[in-house]
């Protein structure tokens, strides 16, 4: 009995050990085959939508990992062996801090649409470094006002004052980041961005706790564009396109505005690693996204939306879609609209400190 | 002192054998992540440098600092009302599976309750949110049965934070009492009503106290997986109050300031320690 056991399971682990090779090499066969490239991207960049014709045009395979926040992204590069990554996606405005790192590869700029990107998201003083270019923007967008236009009345939404009032007591859903949220409670305090200062948090403070006390929730992404699906919150502050445009389909109530105050202007960039081995393909990938087309797709992605920072996209859009994106408002928009405010550590720290207080409140 | 015989060495050796993987696992796994964890509490986070001079101005900052002391405070006080009310939830549902449901239907009554729990925790959580909300199934039945003339919201708020946690951690409780329950011999309560005790004296007397230890085991584990979770008060809570865990996340996610961040963890792994120490003290754990 025990022989046959043995038996059976010797003859078993041959068998098993032959799948495993044969396997092992048809994967080998695969993998020699089709070329690969690694990218560390945002959500909107793993919509097969976007991917798949870049993959068939060049019989590659496009390996999508998500992440979320640069700090993560440096950790997962950091634990990486040089070349394992070619292409970034990155926050508009941590591109100096990684091209000082010295991650990413210059990019030929006149392999690049860059005379079709809007002027305001052009941004060469962040992707630029001693006269070379490393990153180019690819999409951009506003922290501003996301709403349900049946239940609030959408002139009031043009004006950031109106939050502050108890006619929405109850009614708001606050963006958990800190840094847009306080660059707009300064637009509300009639300052810029850019005046914030360390004399100044104790007086935003005060303003915060008034804003938490109308708000029903404060939370990141999911949980307050849930919020203003569900109708648990009317309008979320420090949301916009990006927030409602993909419910729109749904609740065509949902709609986003850019106050008469100003709003707060993101970017995502996209960048080639320096260490990457398939620095070609790369290009072409950057390229395929820069492409009207590909903007296009990248604007709709089924994750979020934003504004393509290429103005040729504009052709391929719907109108339905560029209604979403408030196409036509984009030059007024932009006009009134300040990048995202980048405080020294010191007071970085300290605008952190006020926002934990503020959510501890 | 007499030297050990060779038979004596060699189950030595064989038990060390054993032991090693296990050894391995808790150094490489535990151990190793628990001191590099306190060392970075002890490091500081200085503009965007990482300054490795030996300073406890993490620790200082945590107590100075009301908002963050507050958190933990808010931690322990929702970790205690979730432990207790699960506790509460939990009893009556493990006793009436092991003494009301024929032994023939326990497995499935048991299978039927965990079921939930197949799902994932974060879709769980979301799925609260639904029901929690203005305008989602608990609003909605008590606008239909008049109860209420608007639609009212439940969630966003301590209480939500609690119902997602009680959801999952009544089950688990179930289990550990369960399992006490059906161990336990029917001499005692026979013995009890032989002695003259009713019911209700029986159970106060007999059956509640030799569950303790399962109530305990059960209420420990609650408290710990309670204590240090961060997904259920961070779609539930709405940010209404910060607990440890969410002001963890708030270091690292938005200022990479793990030095800090170890601190507090730190902070966390000392009350989880203070507590363990004390049910392993009431439960004489040194003794079994």
């Amino acid at each position: 009995m025990t022989s046959r056991i043995r038996g059976i399971t010797r003859r078993h682990g041959l068998l098993l050990g032959a799948a495993v090779l044969g396997a092992g090499l048809s994967f080998s066969a695969t993998a020699g085959a089709t070329e690969e490239l690694n990218a560390l991207v945002w959500c909107d960049h793993t919509d097969p939508a976007l991917i798949a014709p870049f993959e068939e045009a060049h019989g590659v395979k496009v390996n999508l990992k998500e992440y979320e926040g640069t700090g993560a992204a440096l950790a997962i590069v950091e634990q990486s062996r040089p070349g394992d990554w070619d292409v970034f996606v990155i926050d508009g405005v941590d591109v100096p801090r990684v091209v000082e790192a010295g991650l990413l590869a210059e990019l030929p700029a006149d392999q690049l649409p860059l005379n079709d990107i809007f002027d305001q998201v052009q941004m060469t003083d962040v992707t630029h470094k001693d006269g070379k270019m490393y990153a180019i923007m690819e999409k951009f967008g506003y922290n501003v006002i996301s709403y349900d236009k049946s239940k609030v009345d959408p002139a009031d939404m043009r004006d950031l004052t109106s939050l502050w009032s108890d006619k929405y007591k109850g009614r708001i859903a606050v963006y958990d980041y800190y840094i847009p949220l306080m660059d707009l409670v300064a637009l509300k305090m009639g300052m810029k961005p850019d005046d914030i200062t360390a004399d100044k948090l104790p007086a935003m403070k005060e303003e915060l706790f008034k804003l938490k006390e109308n708000s029903v929730m404060v939370g990141e992404v999911v949980s307050s564009t849930t919020a203003l699906a569900t109708g648990e919150a009317d309008i979320l502050i420090g949301g916009g396109e990006w927030a409602v445009a993909v419910m729109q389909a749904e609740n065509p109530n949902l709609d986003w505005v850019l106050p008469d105050q100003g709003g707060i202007l993101w970017s995502q960039s996209l960048a080639v690693f320096k260490d990457s081995e398939k620095k070609d393909l790369a290009l072409k990938f950057v390229q395929y996204i820069m492409s009207p087309e590909g903007q296009a797709r990248l604007a709709t992605s089924s994750c979020f939306w934003g504004m393509p920072a290429n103005k040729k996209a504009g052709a391929a859009l719907s109108d339905a879609q560029k209604a979403a994106l408030r196409w036509d408002e984009q030059e007024a928009f932009l006009a009134k609209s300040y990048r995202y405010f980048i405080p020294d550590a010191e007071l970085d720290a300290e605008m952190l400190d006020v926002w934990t207080e503020f959510l501890q409140h | 002192m007499s030297p050990s015989t060779p038979r004596q060495s060699s189950t030595r050796a064989r038990a060390w054998g054993f032991l090693l993987p296990a050894l391995l696992w808790t150094g490489a796994f535990f151990l190793a992540p628990l001191v590099i964890m306190a060392l970075y509490s002890l490091w500081q986070r200085v503009g965007t440098r990482l300054v490795t001079e030996f300073t406890l101005v993490n620790y200082h900052d945590f107590f100075a600092k009301s908002f963050l002391l507050k958190s933990l405070l808010n931690s322990i006080e929702v970790t205690l009302i979730v432990t207790l009310v699960s506790v509460l939830l939990a009893y009556p549902l493990a006793w009436i599976l092991a003494e009301r449901v024929p032994r023939r239907w326990q497995r499935l009554a048991l299978i039927l309750a965990i079921l939930p729990f197949w799902t994932s925790y974060v879709v769980r959580s979301y799925s609260w949110l639904l029901v929690l909300s203005e305008g989602g199934i608990l609003s909605n039945l008590l606008l239909d049965l008049g109860i209420t003339a608007e639609p009212v919201s439940f969630a966003n708020n301590r209480g939500a934070t609690v119902v997602g946690f009680v959801h999952f951690f009544v089950m688990l409780l179930t289990l550990t009492i369960y399992a006490n329950l059906v161990q336990l011999s029917p001499s005692y309560r026979k013995a009890a009503a032989d002695l003259g005790a009713g019911p209700l004296r029986s159970f106060w007397h007999v059956t509640l106290p030799l569950t303790l230890p399962g109530i305990m085991v059960g209420a420990f584990l609650t408290f710990v997986l309670c204590i240090g979770d961060y997904i259920t008060p961070q779609i539930l809570g709405g940010n209404r109050e910060l607990l440890l865990p969410q002001t963890i996340m708030l270091q690292i996610a938005r200022r990479s300031d793990f030095p800090m961040a170890s601190a507090l963890a730190m902070v966390l792994m000392a009350v989880v320690s203070l507590v363990y120490l004390a049910c392993a003290r009431w439960l004489k754990i040194d003794r079994v």
